[in-house]
C-alpha cells in the first residue's frame, strides 16, 4: 500500500481506539473532577465491561444483534451499580482521604480482577458483532493528467468500527450534555466545587459521589462492551487500559472534561502512526515518560490552564 | 537605631485581587511593633512574604542590609527570621520536648547536650516545663499556642514575627504572654499581628495599621489611638 | 529499663531469634525466611519514605529492580565478582533515587504517587526493550560457581539464610539509626507537618531528597542480594505487582515502625504461600489485605502494638 491510503487505514484504526478511549478517560477524568479520587480500579471496570458482555451475549438468545444491544445496556448498569456500592461501603468511609482512597482502588482492582481469574478464568473470549459488513474504501489519485478514485488494496474498514467511533461521539455528548444541562449535572458541578458548600446548601454529596462514581464505572464498562467484538475479553486486559486512561486523563489536564477528549484523539490517532515507526514498546516508553514529565513540570495538563 | 527588616513596594495580587499594595515598612532594631487592621486587610499576607511562605507579586524585602526577597523561606530562617503561625501549627504526634527539640537542633546541630537545655531553657519560658513528655496534641490549645511560642525562642530568632500569638489564650497567660516579650527585646526584634487591643496597647513601641492592603497610620500607641482615619477604618469595617 | 535499652532488647532480641531459626527450621520454612528477610528490607527501605517521611511511592519496584539487575548485568556481561557486582546494584539503586527524586519531588500528593508509578513501569519497559542483554520476561539464571562471595557459596542454605540475616541486621539497624538522629527527626516533621519544617529553617526538599535516596538505596541493596541470594533476575520484579507489594508489607505490618516491614512481609508471603496452594488467584489476598487494612487497621499490626502495649516503640 502507497503511504497515503495507509494513512488513512491508521487514522481510521486510531479514531476507532480514540472513540474507546475517550469514553474510558472520561470516566477517569468525572470521577476525579467531582471527587478528587484517582481511582486505580478504573481498568478493572473497563474489564469487567469486556467480560460482562461476553457473559450477557452468551446467555441472550435471538441473534447477535439483540444479544449485543442487551449486553450495551445492561452490563454498564451492573458495573455502575457495583462501583456505586463500592463507593458506599469503602470509599466513603475513607473520607476521600486521598492516599488511603489510592491504596483502597489498588486493593479493589486486585479483588476485581482476581474474582474474574477464578470465575471467567484466564482464557480470552471473543464476542460475535452485531454487524461487521467490510467496507472497502476509495482512494483518489492524480495520474493522466486527472483525478482517478480506485480501490487500493486493503483499505477497508467495517461497519462495525465505524459504529464504535460514532457510538463514541453520541454517548460523550450525551455526557456532555448532562453536565451541562441536566438538575444531576448541576449538582455535581456544583459538588465539585466545593463540597462542604454543596453539603451546606442541602445537596446530598453523599450520593452524588455514589452516582458520579457509578456513572464513571459505567463509562469504562461501555467502552469494554464496545471494544469485545474488535479485541477480546481477558482478565488482564484492565492493565494497559488504565495507563492509557492516566495518559490521556493527565495530558489532558486532571479533570476537564474538553482537555481529555482531546487528548485521546492526540493519542489514539498517534498511536497507530507512532508504532510504525517505533517498536510498540519503546512507544509505551515515550508515553509514560511523557506523563511524568508533564505532571513534573506541567501539572495543569498540555491543554489545561491554571486555576490558581 | 538602626533599621532591622525593610520593604520597598511590596505587593501581592490574587487573581485580580490585591491583597498587599505596594508597602513600604521599616522595622527598628530591638523594637516591639505590632501590626493591627481589620480582617481582610492583609497582615497575614505581608507576613507570609516576610517570611518566605508566599513570594511578592512586586517589590523587595531586605534583612539586615540584604536582599532576602529571592531567598526561599528556610534560607531566611537561618539567617534569624522566625515565624509563628496563626493557627496552631505544632506537630501533633511528637512529645513536647520533641517539638521544641527540632527548633532547637537546626542551629545547635548534634550537640545533644545544648539541645536539651534550650529545650528546658524554652519551655521553663512560657510554663510548659511539666508538660515536656506530653504528646503535643494532647495538650490544651492555650498550651499549644504556648508550644508555638517556645518553639520560636528556641530558634533564638533575631526577628520574630508573631501571628496572632495571644488568640485562645487564658487571662493569666497573656499577661504571662506580655511579660516574657518584653523580656525578649533588646535582643530580639518582634514584629507582633494582633487583635487584642489591649495587648497591643501595652506592649507595642510603634504600631501599623493596615487597611485594604496599605499602610494607613503609623506611629505610637498613643498617636493610633487619637488616630481619626484608624477609628474610621475599625468602625467601617464593622 | 531505659527506653533505649527496651528498644535494644527487642530488636537485637528479633535477630537472635532468627540467627537460631536457621539451626532449627525445617528446610521448606527455613528457605521461606530466608526469602522473607530479603524482601523485608525492601519493605524497611520503603518504609522510610512512606512511615518515616510520608512519602506514598508506587514506583519502589524500579529501585528493587535496578539493584538486581545492576548485579545480576554486571556479573552476566562484564563478568564482575559477586562483591563489585553488589556494588553496581545498590549503586544504581542510589543513582536511579537520586535522579527520580529531583524530578518526582517537584510533585505532591496524588501527583507525587502517578509520577512514581510512570518512572518504574519506564523501567519496567526499558527492562523489556533491553531484551536482549536482560532476556526480557524470561529473565536469566545466576549460575552457582558466580554466586560464591569472599569463598562462600551463597546457594547452600545455610551461608544464603546468614547471608539473608545479615542484609536485614545492617538495613534494620541502620534505619534504627537513622530515625533516633536529627536527619531522621527532620524527616518525621516532615511526616508530621511539611510547612512547619520549613518554617524552622530545614530545606525540606534536600531532606526529602535524601530520604528518597536512603529509601531508594535500601531496595535496591535488597534486589541485589534477592537476585544474587535466589540465582536469577527477571522483569517480575520490575512490574507495578512488585512496588505495590512493599506498600502491603508496610501497611500490614505498621508504617512508621521498624519491624513492621519484617512482621508484614512474614504474614503476607504465609499468607499467600497458603492460598496458593487452594487458587491460583492468590493477589486476591492482596488485594483483600490492602482494602481491610485501609479501612480498619490504617496502624498496622506493630502500630497497634505501640498503641496498646509498647508505647516506646520506634
Amino acid at each position: 500500500m502507497d503511504f497515503g491510503p495507509y494513512l488513512m487505514l491508521a487514522t481510521l484504526e486510531g479514531a476507532v481506539l480514540a472513540a474507546v478511549l475517550a469514553l474510558m478517560a472520561s470516566g477517569l477524568s468525572l470521577v476525579f473532577g467531582v471527587m478528587r479520587v484517582v481511582n486505580v480500579a478504573h481498568g478493572e471496570f473497563y474489564m469487567l465491561g469486556a467480560v460482562l458482555a461476553w457473559w450477557v451475549t452468551s446467555m441472550v438468545g435471538g441473534g447477535p444483534a439483540v444479544a449485543f444491544v442487551a449486553a450495551l445496556i445492561v452490563v454498564p448498569v451492573i458495573v455502575g451499580a457495583l462501583a456505586a456500592a463500592a463507593d458506599m461501603t469503602v470509599l466513603k468511609r475513607l473520607e476521600y482521604d486521598p492516599e488511603r482512597t489510592i491504596v483502597a482502588t489498588i486493593g479493589l482492582l486486585y479483588i476485581l480482577q482476581q474474582v474474574t481469574l477464578m470465575t471467567y478464568g484466564a482464557d480470552a473470549r471473543p464476542v460475535v458483532p452485531p454487524f461487521n459488513t467490510r467496507l472497502a474504501l476509495p482512494w483518489l489519485e492524480w495520474s493522466d493528467g486527472g483525478l482517478h478514485m480506485f480501490w487500493p488494496w486493503g483499505l477497508s474498514t467495517t461497519t462495525y468500527k465505524l459504529f464504535v467511533i460514532v457510538a463514541g461521539i453520541v454517548i460523550l455528548s450525551a455526557v456532555w450534555a448532562m453536565m451541562r444541562h441536566s438538575r444531576i449535572g448541576l449538582l455535581m458541578r456544583a459538588t465539585q466545587l466545593d463540597s462542604e458548600m454543596a453539603q451546606a446548601f442541602g445537596i446530598p454529596v453523599e450520593r452524588v459521589y455514589a452516582l458520579v462514581f457509578g456513572i464513571g464505572a459505567g463509562l469504562a464498562a461501555l467502552a469494554g462492551v464496545l471494544i469485545v467484538p474488535i479485541q477480546q475479553a481477558h482478565y488482564l486486559m484492565g492493565g494497559d487500559a488504565l495507563l492509557l486512561s492516566f495518559i490521556v486523563v493527565i495530558i489532558g489536564g486532571l479533570g476537564s472534561l474538553a482537555g481529555t477528549i482531546v487528548a485521546a484523539l492526540l493519542i489514539g490517532l498517534s498511536d497507530g502512526i507512532i508504532s510504525v515507526f517505533f517498536s510498540p514498546t519503546l512507544a509505551k516508553i515515550i508515553a509514560t515518560l511523557l506523563v511524568a514529565f508533564v505532571l513534573v513540570f506541567r501539572p495543569q495538563g498540555l491543554f489545561g490552564t491554571r486555576d490558581r | 537605631m538602626s533599621v532591622i527588616l525593610s520593604t520597598h513596594g511590596l505587593t501581592r495580587a490574587f487573581s485580580g485581587h490585591v491583597a498587599v499594595n505596594a508597602v513600604d515598612f521599616t522595622l527598628n532594631e530591638g523594637e516591639i511593633r505590632a501590626l493591627i487592621g481589620p480582617n481582610g486587610a492583609g497582615k497575614t499576607t505581608f507576613v507570609s512574604m516576610l517570611i518566605g511562605r508566599i513570594a511578592p507579586s512586586a517589590g523587595r524585602i531586605r534583612f539586615e542590609d540584604q536582599d532576602v526577597t529571592d531567598l526561599p523561606a528556610h534560607l531566611r530562617v537561618s539567617r534569624g527570621m522566625a515565624y509563628t503561625f496563626q493557627i496552631t501549627s505544632v506537630f501533633g504526634q511528637l512529645s513536647v520536648e520533641e517539638n521544641v527539640a527540632l527548633a532547637a537542633r537546626r542551629r545547635l546541630g548534634r550537640d545533644r547536650v545544648a539541645v536539651r537545655a534550650e529545650v528546658e531553657h524554652a519551655l521553663a519560658r512560657v510554663g510548659l516545663t511539666d508538660h515536656i513528655g506530653q504528646t503535643a496534641q494532647d495538650l490544651s490549645y492555650g498550651h499549644q499556642r504556648l508550644l508555638e511560642i517556645a518553639m520560636g525562642l528556641a530558634q533564638r530568632p533575631r526577628l520574630l514575627i508573631l501571628d496572632e500569638p495571644t488568640q485562645g489564650l487564658a487571662e493569666n497567660e497573656i499577661a504571662a504572654f506580655k511579660t516574657l516579650i518584653r523580656s525578649l527585646v533588646p535582643d530580639t526584634t518582634i514584629l507582633l499581628i494582633e487583635h487584642n487591643m489591649s495587648v497591643v496597647m501595652e506592649l507595642a513601641d510603634r504600631i501599623t495599621v493596615l487597611n485594604f492592603g496599605e499602610i494607613l497610620a503609623e506611629g505610637t500607641p498613643v498617636d493610633i489611638h487619637a488616630n481619626p482615619l484608624v477609628q474610621n477604618a475599625y468602625l467601617g469595617s464593622g | 529499663m531505659t527506653e533505649t535499652q527496651k528498644i535494644l532488647v527487642l530488636h537485637v532480641g528479633l535477630i537472635a531469634l532468627l540467627f537460631a531459626l536457621n539451626f532449627i527450621l525445617p528446610a521448606y520454612h527455613h528457605g521461606n525466611l530466608a526469602r522473607v528477610m530479603v524482601l523485608a528490607t525492601y519493605a524497611i527501605g520503603y518504609n522510610v519514605m512512606l512511615g518515616y517521611t510520608g512519602l506514598l511511592s508506587l514506583g519502589h519496584a524500579m529501585f528493587f529492580a535496578a539493584g538486581m539487575y545492576g548485579m545480576a548485568l554486571s556479573i552476566r556481561h562484564l563478568g564482575f565478582a559477586p562483591a563489585p557486582a553488589l556494588l553496581v546494584g545498590i549503586a544504581s539503586g542510589a543513582g536511579l533515587a537520586l535522579v527520580v527524586g529531583l524530578l518526582a519531588l517537584r510533585t505532591a500528593g496524588v501527583a507525587f504517587m502517578i509520577v512514581t508509578l510512570m518512572f518504574a513501569q519506564t523501567v519496567y519497559l526499558t527492562i523489556l526493550l533491553a531484551g536482549r542483554w536482560t532476556r526480557g520476561d524470561e529473565g536469566f539464571v545466576i549460575q552457582q560457581h558466580e554466586r560464591v562471595l569472599w569463598g562462600i557459596d551463597l546457594s547452600d542454605p545455610s551461608s544464603r539464610y546468614l547471608a539473608a540475616l545479615t542484609l536485614f541486621a545492617i538495613c534494620l539497624f541502620a534505619t534504627l539509626n537513622l530515625i533516633r538522629r536529627p536527619l531522621g527527626r527532620v524527616f518525621v516533621a516532615i511526616r508530621e507537618n511539611e510547612e512547619r519544617a520549613r518554617l524552622l529553617g530545614y530545606n525540606v526538599f534536600r531532606a526529602k531528597l535524601f530520604s528518597v535516596v536512603i529509601s531508594g538505596t535500601i531496595s535496591a541493596a535488597a534486589g541485589a542480594s534477592y537476585g544474587l541470594l535466589f540465582g536469577y533476575a527477571g522483569a517480575t520484579f520490575a512490574t507495578v505487582q512488585y512496588s505495590i507489594f512493599p506498600l502491603l508489607w508496610v501497611l500490614l505490618g505498621g508504617t512508621g515502625t521498624i519491624i513492621g516491614p519484617f512482621l508484614g512481609a512474614l504474614f503476607m508471603f504465609y499468607l499467600i504461600d497458603l492460598s496458593s496452594g487452594v487458587t491460583n488467584a492468590y493477589m486476591l489476598i492482596a488485594g483483600v489485605a490492602l482494602v481491610v487494612l485501609v479501612m480498619f487497621a490504617p496502624q498496622g499490626i506493630a502500630g497497634e502494638l505501640r498503641r496498646r502495649i509498647w508505647s516506646w516503640l520506634p
